[in-house]
């Protein structure tokens, strides 16, 4: 059975499933809405630097509780997808919240978390970059929407068809089995 | 052999547990079906979020269509208060809102003020009329870094309450391709079925314009909370009163098409235009909720000092041009209010200026003499 990821480590991911996925769905809703608008982008921008810096965390973690090894049994190509689909999520972590914050830059708009509380531009203003981030937050925001579905998808392959103990290793086992 | 009544292996070989060909069996599909329902539930929850499953519902970029319809294409350029200038200078605060306000801003001293002078209205080469709606825009850069931007009309109030108000009124007022003339049946069909308007618009045409950008009195019309290092959070509605006398606007129009313009730097070489920021008190129980009402006359106002705009250069890279003067970026010590304008405005601001961002830029329609 594949050992278990380390208690803050599953902390982590579960936090961070929970903030992205809230996330994604603020940001979805908030580029249609006109009346909700402002109060999401209110929670958007904060939110989106609480990822950026638990993403650094989890990162951090990752040195001292390395992942567990996956099942040897497991096909080659099978773990080559598994790795690499974990580094885009691990990218897409730190580049939506980075796109983001550059993007407000480019656009010289005040970049306010909460009250007087707000973040230095990290580029100066120019609107042609602007055009550019801005689309590419977005692109990148449905990239990330479409790998965690992966990913969620093939945890629940591991759950219910390979049970393999990949899926246990990032949740709760039942007792008997650890 | 294995006994027929020991339970199977929990783990299959090894060789075995890989094989998607499980995937084809009973216990496979069932499986199969939950991985591809909790896939869909998830891709429908994010699809109804984003407004996917409503198309017709009015969002920010219909708002912003209804703008492109009515207006025509005129790309690089603001949807609304297409046509406009840049305008530079300081606000000099006395200290006097100090006591509403914890915000910066408004403590004895001076910031650093842009901004930007406009027409209302879409069309950027439009000609300047004596009873346009003008429009004035700031941004104060505060000393640690936070801005506060303003966007203010010339008109007592709004003619609309909400989006779906603005969004109605722009549509009755395009023009019918055929006719090439807005629809007269259709604007009466928009206020008979907004009474707000019809009274807003009284208002606004009860209120005389002024002959010019210089002595117009631009009013912020949405309602926000001041907050006080005490906490306490009190009802405003601010404005931009003219130090130049009020001269009526005249009757008919000069041939120059951008005379409104052109009168301001023609004032401006006479030295720098001023106006008083005066900020009304709410009561408890007048509408912050509703720009098409005025407050009691009687409400309190503070003068909280005095903005001086020292000079106008045309729109260019890096300018006023380049930003969104969106009235929720505000300092701590200001905040928005529930007036439904102010999410729609920062959200239809929001698509325009990105819009406009990645178009390609033509020079604006005026260009202020060099060194004026």
């Amino acid at each position: 059975m594949t050992p278990s990821f380390s208690p803050l480590s599953r902390l982590l991911h579960w936090l961070m499933a929970v903030l992205i996925l809230a996330m994604l769905v603020i940001g979805i809703a908030m580029v249609s809405s006109l009346g909700h608008y402002r109060g999401l982008v209110a929670i958007h921008r904060p939110l989106g630097i609480l990822i950026l810096i638990l993403a650094a965390i989890r990162l951090i973690n990752r040195q001292f509780n390395p992942p567990p090894a996956l099942p040897r049994a497991m096909p080659k190509l099978l773990q080559a997808a598994a790795q690499a689909s974990h580094w885009v999520l691990y990218g897409l972590m730190f580049a939506l919240p980075l796109v983001g914050w550059a993007m407000l830059s480019a656009a010289g708009n005040p970049i306010v978390l909460a009250g007087a509380w707000h973040l230095p531009p990290i580029l100066a203003q120019n609107v042609a970059l602007y055009a550019v981030l801005r689309p590419a937050h977005t692109v990148l925001a449905f990239c990330f929407f479409a790998v965690i579905l992966t990913h969620l998808a093939a945890a629940l392959l591991h759950a219910l068809i390979f049970r393999d103990g990949v899926f246990a290793s990032m949740t709760v086992r039942r007792s008997h089995s650890s | 052999m294995p006994s027929p009544f020991e339970p199977p292996p929990i783990d299959p070989p090894p060789s075995g547990r890989y094989d998607l060909r499980v995937l084809l069996t009973r216990r496979g599909m069932a499986a199969g079906a939950v991985i591809g329902g909790v896939v869909v539930a998830m891709v429908a929850g994010f699809a109804w979020a984003g407004g996917f499953l409503t198309p017709g519902r009015l969002d920010q970029t219909r708002l912003i269509a209804g703008f492109e319809a009515a207006n025509g294409a005129h790309p690089g350029f603001r949807r609304n208060h297409a046509k406009g200038v840049c305008l530079s200078g300081w606000f000099d605060s006395n200290g006097a809102a100090a006591a509403l306000s914890k915000a910066q801003v408004f403590r004895p001293g001076r910031v650093a003020v842009f901004g930007r002078f406009a027409l209302a209205g879409g069309m950027p080469r439009t000609a300047d009329k004596p009873a346009t709606v003008r429009s004035m825009a700031l941004n104060f850069t505060l000393p640690d870094g936070e801005i506060w931007r303003s966007g203010m009309n010339d008109i007592p109030v709004f003619p609309v309450r909400d989006a779906r108000g603005f969004y109605e009124q722009l549509v009755a007022a395009t023009p019918d391709p055929k006719t090439g003339k807005p629809d007269p049946a259709a604007l009466q069909a928009f206020l008979k079925r907004h009474p707000e308007s019809v009274k807003a618009t009284a208002l606004i045409k009860a209120a005389p314009f002024s002959s010019g950008f210089a002595d117009a009195r631009y009013n912020g019309l949405d309602a926000f909370f001041f907050v006080n290092k005490a906490g306490v959070k009190t009802p405003v509605r601010w404005a931009m009163v003219p130090v130049d006398a009020f001269a009526p606007a005249a009757k008919t129009a000069p041939e120059d098409k951008n005379f409104l313009f052109a009168a301001l730097t023609k004032r401006l070489a006479a030295g720098p235009a001023q106006w008083h920021l005066i900020i009304t008190v709410g009561k408890p129980g007048d509408p912050t909720n509703d720009a098409t009402l005025p407050w009691p006359a009687d409400r309190q106002t503070i003068d909280a000092g005095v903005l001086t705009v020292a000079a106008v250069e045309a729109e260019a890279a890096g300018n006023c041009r380049d930003t969104n003067f969106d009235p929720t970026m505000l300092p701590a010590g200001i905040q928005p209010s529930d007036d439904p304008l102010l999410s729609a405005r920062s959200a239809a601001y929001s698509v325009s200026f990105t819009r406009r961002a990645g178009e390609p830029k033509t020079p604006s329609a005026y260009q202020p003499p060099h060194g004026a």
